[in-house]
């Protein structure tokens, strides 16, 4: 299946043509984070910030990752405006973690590092929830959790297809066991989607690291994941750190995860509109849906 | 071994053990007069050592490495034990114990963490820190548990789930995650006692249940205090900083409605009387089986629901 979206024609092909705001407007050139090279900036966008030159693909904004998935204005962002709390008046060094927040927001232009909201893949309804590596490395904290828990419970309550694209460095470690319990809560509303036979397809892209992983972003029906992304609960530099050995490269990579089993298949970014919607359209529920004649559903995991 | 802030306690208890055995041996009635005192000064002293812990204290009372484990709890407050092996696709973790039990006379499935009793037994049970296929063999008592409706006890005691390539090429997260999911619609009673560390997604993968009670000196974190000093200050060293911003301990995790009950430990902690730390834990746990009991199986998941959905702080 890793091979089924790919576009044969031009594997990191050009998005359809609409005007993007670039991520880095002031630079005219950007340096690969994979190849090194020099790509001239409109180019890289152009390309969804893959590498035209080595098929990297960077980090995108969840806005422009919006834009890329959605028809055009379909998009209806939900709970905009949540924020988290300075619940534990956690002492952390030189600012407070409330200060923190306002610099990740002044730094990153959003208010959190997730956003949620309903949507159309060419033409399919989905509830689309994208976390944002810029914001506080896309950590997990109460609003991560509470945004994709209602995320969830909109599909759910509407039986759309739910969307999740991952990613994230691991906990807020400034709401202590708040955030872990964004792991329960997220894993215990996603029981409810899949009693509910409404299909998730969970998106992991670079990294997409501890707690998410270890919750929600694999309690999927199907896991796609974007070309190269760094995948698992220890990160490689951790372990590196804890056995004092170096890994061999790629230990973490989308691909050492498809071999070992662990993903469905990994879907190029040029790509993945349409096998997000080709996935949506074959997982529809058929008439008479299924459940309807009593028996409950087996559910999809377990 | 013990701490320093256990070092005069220690010797206090030191001296009223040997006049024990003197006036067995029958020792004059000044002796007994004495021994007497003595006991009211260890008294009054381990109140007073145990009222001026640190933070960072309490850390190392969550890790003594004389601290009852999960089987020591089995042993003492349960009965019939028989330990199941294994997890039916890749091999047997020893850092996870389980399987049926009694307790009370009632049949119920047991399983929790397990850290080693020494340098030897911390090899074989990777100091407690469980692999994927210990957090499956936890799942497979987790479904018997259903399947025979038999009440679940699970017991946190891990540093954090092993942090090794071989554990990510074998899923660690996708272990993990998916007991979330069995624990969350899980149709029996589940009771989780934090035993000692409550470490992480490696802790709350046995850690989802009806009541989640905690020992005294137990610790429940997102992460170590040394990981979260590492991420945060940047430095290790930070940890006790750390400990103290986290707010890991009991009385915390009551206060911010994480945990529902704290079972109080043995003056001293309950290293220094794991027998009397299990009744205490026994007496809790029949007490809570007996409330969650008359439930019907659809409310009890319901509020267990209702509880994991409610946590987490946001404005608006």
């Amino acid at each position: 299946m890793q091979r089924l979206f790919r576009n044969k024609e031009r594997r990191f092909g050009i998005l359809p043509s609409r005007q993007r705001q670039p991520d880095v407007p002031d630079e005219l050139w950007e340096k690969c984070a994979g190849c090194g090279e020099m790509i001239y900036a409109a180019e890289f966008e152009q390309n969804a910030r893959v590498c035209p030159k080595c098929g990297h693909h960077a980090r995108l904004s969840a806005r422009t990752r919006v834009e890329y998935l959605l028809d055009a204005g379909s998009f209806a962002e939900r709970d905009a405006g949540m924020r988290s709390r300075d619940i534990l008046d956690f002492k952390r060094p030189e600012r407070s973690y409330e200060q923190k927040l306002e610099d990740e927001a002044a730094k990153s232009g959003i208010g959190e590092a997730v956003l949620y909201g309903s949507g159309a893949i060419r033409g399919e309804n989905v509830v689309l929830a994208v976390i944002d590596t810029n914001f506080f490395m896309a950590t997990m904290g109460s609003v991560v959790g509470e945004k994709i828990t209602r995320a969830i419970e909109l599909a759910a309550a509407t039986r759309t297809p739910l969307v999740i694209v991952s990613a994230s460095a691991g906990a807020r470690m400034e709401e202590g066991m708040f955030s872990l319990m964004q792991m329960a809560k997220t894993s215990a509303a996603l029981t409810r989607l899949h009693e509910a036979g409404v299909l998730y397809v969970s998106v992991l892209t670079d990294p997409t690291l501890a707690g998410v992983t270890a919750s929600f972003a694999t309690l999927a029906d199907v896991i796609v994941a974007e070309p190269q992304a760094t995948i698992g609960f220890t990160g490689p530099r951790l372990i590196e750190q804890i056995t004092h050995a170096k890994l061999p490269a790629g230990t973490h990579s989308a691909e050492f995860m498809l071999e070992r089993g662990m993903v469905d298949c990994i879907v190029p970014r040029s790509d993945l509109r349409r096998a997000l919607a080709r996935l949506i359209s074959l997982y529809a529920p058929q008439a008479p849906a299924a459940g309807a004649d009593g028996v409950p559903h087996a559910g999809t995991l377990n | 071994m013990a701490y320093e802030f256990e070092q005069p306690l220690l010797a206090l208890r030191e001296r009223i053990d040997s006049m024990e055995s003197e006036l067995k041996n029958g020792a004059p009635d000044d002796v007994a007069q004495e021994l007497q005192s003595l006991r009211a000064d260890l008294e009054r002293q381990t109140g007073d050592v145990f009222a001026g812990l640190s933070p960072w204290d309490r850390v190392q009372l969550a890790r003594h490495p004389q601290r009852p484990r999960t089987l020591d709890f089995i042993r003492y407050a349960f009965t019939d034990f028989v330990e199941l092996h294994g997890d039916r696709h890749f091999g047997d973790d020893l850092a996870i114990a389980g399987g049926p039990a009694r307790l009370d006379g009632t049949p119920v499935m047991v399983v929790g963490h397990q850290k080693g009793k020494d340098a030897k037994d911390n090899q074989r049970r990777n100091f407690g820190m469980a692999h994927p296929e210990g957090f499956r063999k936890a799942q497979r008592l987790m479904l018997q548990a259903e399947k025979f409706r038999l009440p679940l006890f699970t017991f946190l005691d891990i540093p954090g789930a092993s942090p090794f390539l071989a554990d990510e090429e074998r899923g660690q997260a996708w272990a993990i995650a998916e007991n979330l999911l069995a624990m969350s619609r899980l149709r029996t009673p589940i009771i989780v006692t934090v035993i000692g560390e409550g470490g992480s997604g490696g802790a709350l993968a046995l850690g989802i249940g009806d009541r989640v009670l905690m020992l005294e000196y137990g610790m429940y974190s997102v992460a170590s205090p040394e990981g979260a000093a590492s991420i945060v200050w940047k430095d290790a060293k930070y940890a006790p900083e750390a400990a103290k911003s986290l707010k890991p301990f009991a009385d915390d995790l009551q206060a911010l409605g994480i945990i529902h009950r704290i079972v109080p430990e043995p003056p001293g902690g309950a290293h220094v009387d794991p027998h009397a730390a299990a009744q205490t834990l026994k007496s809790a746990l029949v007490e809570e089986l007996a409330a969650l009991r008359p439930l019907p199986l659809a409310t009890l998941v319901e509020r267990r629901y209702a509880f994991y959905r409610s946590l987490g702080v946001v404005a608006p």
